[in-house]
């Protein structure tokens, strides 16, 4: 092997040699070297979910690119045309439409190559939004967030704001009936604010809808200002993570000061480049043979049509179920103006509420936790129950306005009445969520305990020995130190101590007040915890031989921990040595 | 000659002169009218035929006489198009009593259901069933169906008749499997919640054009598998599901350690 | 008897003694590195190679496949074409970039040296000396500005930064609108009467006539058949300036309900005509055209949100997230027997906005 070392170290410094002169024109102009010196073989870590962000880093060129095809086609014009009668597709021949929609029908029949750059395209839109969201819970439920990283969240979460623009200006550029009526909608929307709604109207329509602007303007938010946004804050998250390093999941070796993985060069580029050729390849394999947005299906958008199954994109479906499953009763007129809470509490409340919960997470928890130390080792998720089950629960409201988006589809597949699925999903918004938080928070518990037995006890192999003495033992498989680490390196989150109320003379102290509010939301973040077994909880369960001793700290706040939950019925063995109790423990202990 | 001077003067020459007058007119308008468009007219014994279909399938819902119960309308004057509709898209009989008759194998073969709306037409003047003619999708403009498709029917039957839900548990049906004759009779007698679609809003030949629109839909899709056409909604699931699941496979692989 | 083996660092006795044993457990460090396929033979490792160069040679093939697909293949011909020309062209791009994808992440697990290496991190702070340095200048390019001591100088420069944006700012946001008039949304093109689009009224007035769309053919009374349907718009709407403008506010659902079926009350008597019943179809919760008429419960669904208004009762809500009723078109005939309206509708059509009641 070594002699194959060396001829390759050759190989590689001739060929370095070669690119001598290159590698100094440019440091002579550039200074180069020191960021190759620095970053050629930094080490980035490898897990699968680390992945996520950069599917969404893919889509995103990948827009780039088919999007430029489609503006070399795209007419961003409202004005009137009639389309030809010899044209593709037979539907549309000779009707009246805007230049916009007709361009779209052209650049999808006529031009070679055109409809597969339409639909990669709008797939990696889809898969743009839905993998920003993806790698946010990835960060969300591995605490990611955590400092020096807050900054970072706040990027992040614009990056999602602006890739939901980007999305809902890109789908209204083609001007067709589906995309014009969620226009209208928000045209509604929008003249639903208080004072300034009709203005607003007004002016993002540049007269009454559906004017002549809309889709010109939404062209330049969509090509130019929001991209150029996107590049600058992808490009300071992306600093950011260089400079802050990337975070490790916990196991043996990582630790909070160091980066264990694999080094840009070769393994890393090789590994993050390729799977860009395949995220765009996979976008290409889509675009080439799903359909999706068939515009002519829909037609030239008209004040008159609308279809049935009249759904956003995805991403924005969460809205539409919000509006859904509101209510109408809550509009009223004070004063002659007319407040109506049915549209803004969907519109614009509850999305509110949702983001601006996502921006300040990171502070709420620091606000909480009074953790002010730098994080670089991820959570389990398991290990943060409160922060799981608030982050599925959030999900779970989520996810039922998103069905609540789609209910007429549901009506129609499953055969259920429209009427009883609002009724049913208006009662789950506000059931669910608060079911789903106890249940995540058990079940983290739960898993935290499992760890708990197998640190204690190993893996249980199945295998029953008999002893000489008639006792029928399992077998454990001892856990390897490395597979233990993951197990215990973690700190369990405890409830905040605050001093006493009254300091030693008896006198009242003035921060009293708030510390107990900050205790009674601490103790109902932590309260319930689960505590990561300790060296000497291990000496003391290898002591009793394996068999469960009484004489140790319960480390579990309820009562019926570990104990009960093992509790068999151990028989009485035939021949029990003298001394020995009924548990086969030894006289001393 | 005295004798037809004479017969002028006749007291009953004024009533054959009535008669003649009116022989007259009905040939003549007969003559100078068109055929209501039907098939065939109509035999006896195929109404009766009818009837005895009628009393024993249908008259336990609909009354004796096709008068109407309180389980289903009166079914006098809805014309042969209504009843060869429901038969023929094995709607009705209706197996029970739900909001929505759903479309199912027909009980019936042609004749039979020619002869029971036969029956019913003989009960009361109502749309008559097409002739080929009338429903020939190569005589209809495709583009003009899409207008008018879109402003009368896309809100309930989706924009290419993949189908859409109404309240209360009843549904607009998917219209794949409708044939041009039964979108025809569907939209002139308006079934169930659908409502009437008659010559004003509609005329022959933009029934003819919706009728070219809805075939028209049964081509191949330009864009590959299409899932449904049910628009966003399945392309999400999609996105999700292949997607990010798919890519999620593929960074398992690219993160696992090789052998 | 258990069979667990303690580790170094745990005594097995029974009785473990606190003090030997420390606080929280310790990090093993590094997993050893596992022994691959092209590390243990040269046969293996070659046979790796051969698998990566397999795949991008698929991927060539594939490249060369879309571009030759695209010199063959015709769009603009039929459906089908366009089909196979999406198809051959998505799978050449799709195919050719998987490849790359594959093969480079193939060559990188299975060949290339990836035993893990661990480096340091550095703190994100910087260092004491750094910091204070960088303070010093900041204070000392502060003091040399003087601003400090000359707070009318700063307070004349913020005022002045805070206005000059403005000359750029006002006039875009005042010009993104052709007119500010709120009061255009009261006003529906059924108000108006140009030349040939009305009908007499036996009282000597003009009123718009119904249209049927797209096709702008007027209706007679006689042809709304009981529980027939009707999309309708103004008699010569298409002709107009603003056409979409005002069809997006005209648009209107008409159907007959037998008489008897139907509350109407005292003042709006006659607004209907034999049953005949003309409502606006822009749905007063957010916009959307509502039009999905269910024949026999007389309910008019709204399929983007589903409000459902109950026409037999003046077009009440009944369901879903909708406030106010429908608009009524107030509608009789003309003396030639064609529908028409007798005014505009009685208050402003679609959703709600804040100065609508006044």
């Amino acid at each position: 092997m070594s002699t194959a070392t060396t001829s390759t170290q050759s190989d590689t410094a001739k060929a370095l040699a070669k690119a001598g002169p290159a590698a100094d024109y440019l440091d002579r102009r550039t200074g180069i070297g020191k960021v190759v010196r620095e970053f050629a073989r930094k080490v980035f870590p490898d897990h699968w979910s680390f992945m996520l962000g950069e599917v969404a880093l893919y889509s995103f060129i990948v827009l780039v690119l088919s999007g430029f095809f489609l503006t070399m086609y795209f007419v961003p014009s409202m004005g009137h045309i009639t389309y030809p009668e010899d044209q593709l597709p037979v539907t549309m021949q000779g009707v009246g439409m805007s230049e916009a929609f007709a361009s779209t029908l052209r650049l999808s029949f006529e031009v070679r190559g055109g409809l597969l750059m339409r639909q990669i395209h709008h797939w990696a839109a889809l898969l743009f939004v839905a993998a920003i969201v993806a790698h946010m819970l990835r960060v969300f439920f591995t605490g990611a967030f955590r400092k020096p990283r807050e900054l970072n969240w706040l990027i992040g979460f614009t990056l999602l704001i602006l890739a939901l623009l980007a999305g809902f200006s890109g789908y209204s550029l083609p001007d067709d009936v589906l995309s014009g009526n969620g226009l209208r909608i928000a045209d509604g929307v929008a003249r639903s604010i208080p004072i300034i709604g009709s203005y607003a109207s007004l002016a993002l329509f540049g007269g009454e809808f559906p004017g002549t602007d809309i889709v010109p303007r939404l062209f330049t938010v969509h090509i130019l200002l929001v991209p150029a946004l996107i590049v600058a804050l992808v490009t300071v998250h992306l600093i950011l993570v260089v400079v802050h390093k990337h975070t490790q999941y916990p196991g043996p070796g990582r630790t909070e000061k160091n980066v264990v993985g694999y080094p840009v060069l070769p393994v890393y580029a090789a590994k993050a480049g390729g799977f860009f050729f395949v995220v765009f390849g996979f976008l290409a394999l889509l675009g080439g043979l799903v359909s999706i947005n068939p515009v002519w299906i829909h037609g030239p958008y008209d004040p008159t049509p609308v279809g049935a199954g009249a759904q956003p994109d995805w991403y924005m479906l969460f809205l539409e179920g919000g509006l859904r499953l509101m209510p109408g009763w809550p509009e009223f007129v004070i004063g002659g103006f007319t407040l109506s809470l049915n549209i803004l509490i969907p519109g614009v409340v509850i999305p509110g509420l949702l983001f601006t919960t996502l921006a300040i997470w990171p502070f709420l928890e620091a606000a909480v936790t009074k953790d002010r130390g730098e994080h670089h080792v991820l959570d389990r998720p398991r290990n943060a129950p409160v922060r799981t089950a608030a982050g599925v629960s959030v999900i779970t409201a989520f996810m039922v306005l998103n069905v609540a988006g789609a209910n007429d589809l549901v009506a129609t597949h499953f055969e259920l009445s429209l009427n009883g699925i609002t009724w049913f999903l208006r009662i789950m918004f506000f059931v669910a969520p608060v079911f789903a938080f106890w249940i995540t928070k058990r079940i983290c518990l739960s898993l935290q305990r499992r760890d708990r037995e197998l640190a204690l006890h190993g893996h249980e192999t199945g295998r029953i020995v008999r002893m000489p003495s008639g006792q029928y033992l399992e077998v454990h498989q001892p856990l390897t130190d490395e597979e233990r680490w993951v197990l215990v390196a973690h700190e369990a989150d405890r409830m905040l101590e605050i001093e006493p109320p009254e300091d030693e003379n008896g006198v009242r102290r003035p921060g009293y007040s708030a510390d107990k509010q900050r205790l009674r939301l601490s103790r109902f973040f932590y309260e319930d915890r689960v505590e990561p077994v300790t060296p000497a909880e291990l000496a003391a369960e290898m002591a009793a031989h394996g068999v469960h001793g009484d004489s140790e700290q319960p480390a579990i706040e309820e009562p019926g921990g570990l104990r009960d939950t093992f509790a068999r019925a151990e028989e009485e063995p035939a021949g029990v040595t003298a001394g020995r109790d009924a548990r086969n423990n030894p006289p001393s202990s | 000659m005295k004798a037809l001077a004479a017969s002028r003067r006749h007291r009953l020459a004024p009533v054959v002169l009535l008669l003649l007058a009116l022989i007259l007119t009905g040939v003549a308008y007969s003559a100078v009218t068109s055929e209501p468009a039907t098939a065939q007219t109509a035999s006896q014994e195929e109404i009766e035929e009818g009837e005895a279909l009628f009393r024993s399938n249908c008259s336990t819902c609909h009354g004796l006489d096709a008068q109407g119960t309180d389980l289903a309308p009166s079914l006098v004057g809805v014309g042969a198009a209504s009843v060869h509709f429901q038969v023929s898209t094995g709607r009705m009989p209706m197996a029970n009593n739900s909001p929505q008759a759903e479309r199912k194998d027909p009980q019936m073969n042609e004749e039979q259901t020619a002869a029971l709306a036969a029956y019913v037409a003989s009960l009361g003047p109502g749309p008559a069933i097409p002739s080929a003619d009338q429903v020939d999708p190569e005589q209809g403009n495709a583009a003009n169906g899409m207008e008018l498709f879109r402003a009368n029917c896309s809100m309930c039957h989706n924009a290419v008749g993949a189908g859409g839900a109404l309240t209360e548990g009843k549904v607009a049906p998917p219209l794949d499997e409708a044939t041009p004759t039964q979108i025809w009779e569907a939209l002139r007698t308006g079934p169930q919640s659908m409502p009437i679609f008659n010559e004003a809003a509609i005329t022959d030949q933009g029934a003819r054009d919706v009728i070219a629109y809805v075939m028209e839909q049964r081509e191949v899709d330009p864009g590959g598998i299409s899932l449904g056409n049910l628009g966003p909604v399945s392309e999400g699931f999609w996105v999700w599901i292949v997607g990010i699941g798919g890519l999620i496979g593929l960074a398992v692989w690219i993160g696992a350690r090789s052998s | 008897m258990s069979t667990n083996r303690p580790s170094e660092e745990l005594t097995s006795t029974a009785g473990a003694h606190a003090s030997d044993v420390p606080e929280r457990f310790v990090d093993p460090g590094l997993e050893p590195h596992p022994v691959r396929l092209a590390d243990r033979s040269p046969e293996g490792a070659k046979r790796v190679e051969r698998q990566v160069v397999g795949v991008l040679l698929i991927s060539i093939l594939a490249s060369i496949g879309g571009i030759v697909g695209f010199f063959l293949i015709p769009v603009g011909t039929t459906l089908m074409d366009v089909r196979l020309s999406t198809l051959v062209l998505g799978l050449g791009l799709g195919l050719g970039m998987l490849g790359i994808g594959v093969a480079a992440v193939h060559w990188a697990k299975a060949l290339m040296e990836n035993a893990e290496r661990v480096e340091k991190r550095k703190p994100v702070l910087s260092s004491p000396e750094v910091r204070e340095e960088a303070v010093e200048q900041l204070t000392t390019g502060i003091e040399e500005s003087g601003i400090a001591r000359r707070p009318v100088l700063k307070g004349a420069l913020v005022g002045a930064a805070a206005l000059a944006p403005l000359p750029f700012v006002v006039p875009l946001v005042g010009g993104l609108s052709e007119t500010w008039d709120v009061n255009k949304f009261r006003h529906t093109a059924w108000g108006d009467v140009p030349d040939g689009t009305g009908g007499r009224l036996p009282d000597g007035t003009m009123g718009r006539r119904l249209a049927t769309d797209p096709e702008g053919r007027p209706i007679r009374a006689a042809d709304v058949t009981i529980g027939s349907a009707f999309a309708v718009i103004p008699h010569g709407l298409p002709d107009e300036e603003n056409y979409l403008e005002e069809k997006a506010k005209a648009v209107v659902f008409m159907t007959r309900i037998d008489p008897n079926e139907l509350t109407v009350s005292p003042e709006r008597r006659d607004w209907s005509y034999d049953g005949i019943i003309a409502y606006s179809k822009v749905c007063t919760h957010v916009g959307c055209p509502v039009a999905l008429y269910e024949q026999q419960t007389h309910h008019l669904l709204c399929p983007c949100h589903q409000s459902t208004f109950d026409l037999a009762n003046e077009a009440a809500v009944v369901f879903g997230p909708a406030k106010r009723a429908l608009p009524q078109l107030p509608i009789t005939v003309d003396t030639e027997g064609y529908l028409v309206a007798r005014s505009d509708f009685h208050e402003p059509v679609g959703p709600s906005f804040w100065e609508r009641e006044r």
